[in-house]
């Protein structure tokens, strides 16, 4: 029976991949062809979807970016065989955007059947599960440490120190929290592992318990995420039957048990210690730090919080080794990172690279310019806090510290493309906007400091007493940077400021007025 | 999407109880409350509060953290847009503003025949495929003016 591959991801599904399955499902029925249809995740080359891959003797054939009415044409050309068809890519292996690519944590994401834990292990799963539990609880935090992981959620803290933290904390129960609140606006590589190979991600975690010391993790993932709830609920029950996740893991009587958790719309929910709050079932409100939830975590336990491709690059560095791990990337940013190309570009998608590659290359070369065809203007790094860096800028090379001294974060990996048409000022006062719905409220700067921030934009941009309203918003964002708790009003300045200092002509387009015509 | 029960106080009790087990019951039991009726009844903050030993404050407090529980029943479809970058850079703004206005609503509102309910979200990691939306928990991507015209077409029958 012809096996044939077709992504049901929800960015596959919102290009439309889900008529196409049900066109290919009938007009296989008629013909009376029997075919084996395996939803898989996404590749993540979106612009070469919707996507059809037909398993031949020379590989997997794919077929995209298909309309439905290209299924009858397919089935004529032969497509269930590798048949020529103008839509014909060949082995996206072959495809240079892939082959460039550095895939250690997504290398089965869009290749395997999410829900087969038979199919995970077939390509490789479960190995480093399984050296994990032939060593010590340090010994496998050693080998996370020396890897040189930094968590991917945005801080880059290194997850070895975090893990060392726990591991010496004493207590009676400790606990694995999965952060997968993936809030960032151009983030989407949480989601795509969460839909496309989510065993990776209970394999990290497990491990993480194993090293620790934990026997129960809780996955928090947002509520605009349904698919990827559904996935994981759907992968911990297959891991659970298949007796890698229940009271003795892969049969070593060593415990480790998960439950996911839905989120409520909030983007502040992200922030550990708010997660952990809403954990609890309470407003997800900031706990200031110390004590670090590493001590005293999710009810009042030491817990690790790790974001989503932190863990899932925990099996790749246990199979493989700390060494090897380590031989990706540049500086103190070691390994890969998986970035998301997104917004106004042409071949958006994710792009896992080894550190070091500069945002040029990213969106050039990758990304082949914007989508729109107009010149590129301004890419936003690092999601809703992170800044915007004009044309210029984009030879920065993607690493931690380089990102920091351009006055950026690299983030959760997330770039947004925008062309000329962008207003700086706009965006501006849109990160202000942002701040002041998603606040937590607990601290002034932040909630009040929003609020403010957006009218002193709209002065400025009316031109009203602009000079004395550019030093109000200078002030404003030192205070927030200086005085915010957490880092949601603590880095709102870094969209704003950016879009000041590299496009001051945005903030002065009005004709300059007195204080009188207010 | 199957159509939300109406209010019904025992039932609502029996959710509650349902999903009291968990480790932090707060954000399951409101979340099965709404999938049951499609919104939060008023009635159910004394339920939820005696059920978790809270008192109705803290309980409304909750409730009001979270964008995602409402207290009224929405319209038959849900539209939920993305207002976040990625989808900005890709005019989604613009299309929606245009569509709110199409509509006579605003961020939240109903359209006059009960009908859609546009809902504004901030990223539903369709970034790469933007502008994007949810319509009735189904992703949508790469928004113009004619698919989402399609949508309100499907939903409010014309
Ligand atoms: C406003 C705000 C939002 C955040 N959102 C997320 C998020 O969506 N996902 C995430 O993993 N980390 C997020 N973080 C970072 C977390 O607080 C924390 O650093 C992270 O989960 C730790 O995991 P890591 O070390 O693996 O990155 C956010 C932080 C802030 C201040
Ligand atoms: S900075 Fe904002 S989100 Fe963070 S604790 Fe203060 S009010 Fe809450
Ligand atoms: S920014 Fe709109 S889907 Fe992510």
């Amino acid at each position: 029976m012809t096996r044939v591959f077709i992504s049901q991801d929800a960015a596959s599904l919102s290009l439309g991949s889900k008529r196409i399955l049900a066109r290919l499902e009938n007009a296989a029925a008629e013909a009376g062809l029997a075919l084996e249809i395996v939803r898989t995740g996404s590749r993540g080359l979106f612009w070469l979807e919707p996507l059809i891959e037909v398993e031949t003797a020379e590989g997997r054939i794919a077929y995209g970016p298909l309309k439905t009415s290209d299924i009858d044409s397919l089935l004529a050309a032969g497509f269930l065989a590798g048949g020529e068809h103008p839509s014909r890519i060949g082995r996206l292996e072959d495809v240079a955007y892939l082959t460039r690519q550095a895939r250690l944590i997504f290398a089965r994401c869009g290749v395997t059947d999410p829900k087969s834990v038979a199919d995970y292990e077939a390509h490789g799963g479960l190995r480093g599960l399984r050296r994990a539990l032939a060593l010590e609880p340090v010994e496998i935090v050693d080998e996370i440490k020396l890897s040189g992981l930094r968590g991917r959620g945005g801080a880059g803290f290194p997850t070895g120190i975090k893990w060392n933290t726990v591991l010496n904390a004493e207590a009676d129960r400790k606990y694995v929290v999965c952060n997968a609140d993936e809030g960032d606006s151009g983030s989407f590589a949480d989601r795509m592992l969460m839909e496309g190979d989510p065993f990776t991600l209970i394999e990290g975690m497990a491990i993480a318990g194993l090293a620790v010391g934990a026997t129960k993790g809780y996955l928090y993932i947002r509520s605009e995420y349904p698919h990827a709830y559904r996935a994981m609920n759907a992968a911990i029950e297959a891991a659970t039957q298949a007796g890698i996740l229940g009271s003795s893991i892969l049969g070593s009587g060593r415990a480790f048990t998960l439950e996911t958790r839905l989120g409520a719309g909030a983007y502040i929910c992200g922030e550990e210690t708010s997660l952990l709050e809403s954990l609890e079932g309470k407003r997800g409100t900031v706990r200031a730090k110390p004590p670090l939830p590493a001590l005293k975590g999710l009810f009042g336990k030491p817990t690790i919080v790790n974001n989503v491709l932190s863990f899932a690059s925990v099996p790749w560095i246990l199979e493989h080794g700390h060494e090897a791990y380590a031989r990706y990337g540049m500086g103190r940013s070691m390994g890969t990172l998986p970035v998301q190309l997104a917004g106004n570009v042409k071949r958006g998608g994710l792009l896992e690279l080894a550190f070091g590659v500069t945002l040029r290359e990213v969106i050039e070369g990758f990304g082949g310019g914007t989508h729109s065809g107009r010149p590129i203007r301004a890419v936003q790094v690092g999601g809703p806090l992170g800044a915007y860096f004009p044309e210029h800028m984009l030879d920065i090379p993607m690493d931690y510290e380089a990102f920091a001294a351009a006055k950026g974060m690299l983030g959760h990996g997330g770039v947004v493309v925008f062309d000329d048409t962008v207003d700086l000022a706009v965006q501006a006062r849109f990160a202000f906007e942002f701040c002041a719905a998603e606040s937590c409220g607990k601290c002034t700067p932040c909630r009040v400091g929003a609020v403010r921030g957006v009218e002193v934009i709209d002065r400025i941009v009316a031109g009203i007493e602009r000079e004395k309203n550019v030093a109000l918003l200078d002030d404003l964002c030192q205070l927030m940077t200086d005085a915010s708790l957490c880092a949601m009003g603590g880095l709102t300045p870094v969209p704003v400021t950016s879009a000041l200092t590299h496009f001051p002509e945005d903030f002065d387009k009005a004709p300059h007025l007195p204080a009188a015509a207010e | 999407m199957s159509k939300p029960a109406q209010w019904d106080s025992v039932r609502a009790s029996e959710i509650v109880m349902r999903e009291r087990h968990w480790d932090g019951p707060a954000l399951p039991i409101l979340h099965a409350l709404q999938e049951e009726f499609g919104y939060i009844h008023e009635e159910a903050l004394p339920l939820v509060a005696s059920a978790l030993n809270l008192s109705r404050a803290e309980v409304h407090g909750i409730l009001t953290f979270y964008h995602d529980f409402k207290w009224q029943p929405g319209g038959a479809h849900t539209l939920k847009i993305c207002r976040a970058e990625a989808c900005q850079s890709m005019g989604g703004a613009e299309l929606a503003d245009a569509l709110l206005k199409r509509q006579s609503v605003m961020w939240g509102e109903t359209t006059a025949d009960g009908r859609l309910t546009i809902e504004a979200v901030y990223c539903l990691g369709l970034c790469a495929c933007a502008p994007a939306a949810l319509y009735d928990g189904e992703p949508v991507g790469r928004l113009c003016a004619d698919t989402l015209d399609e949508l309100v077409t499907e939903a409010r029958g014309r």
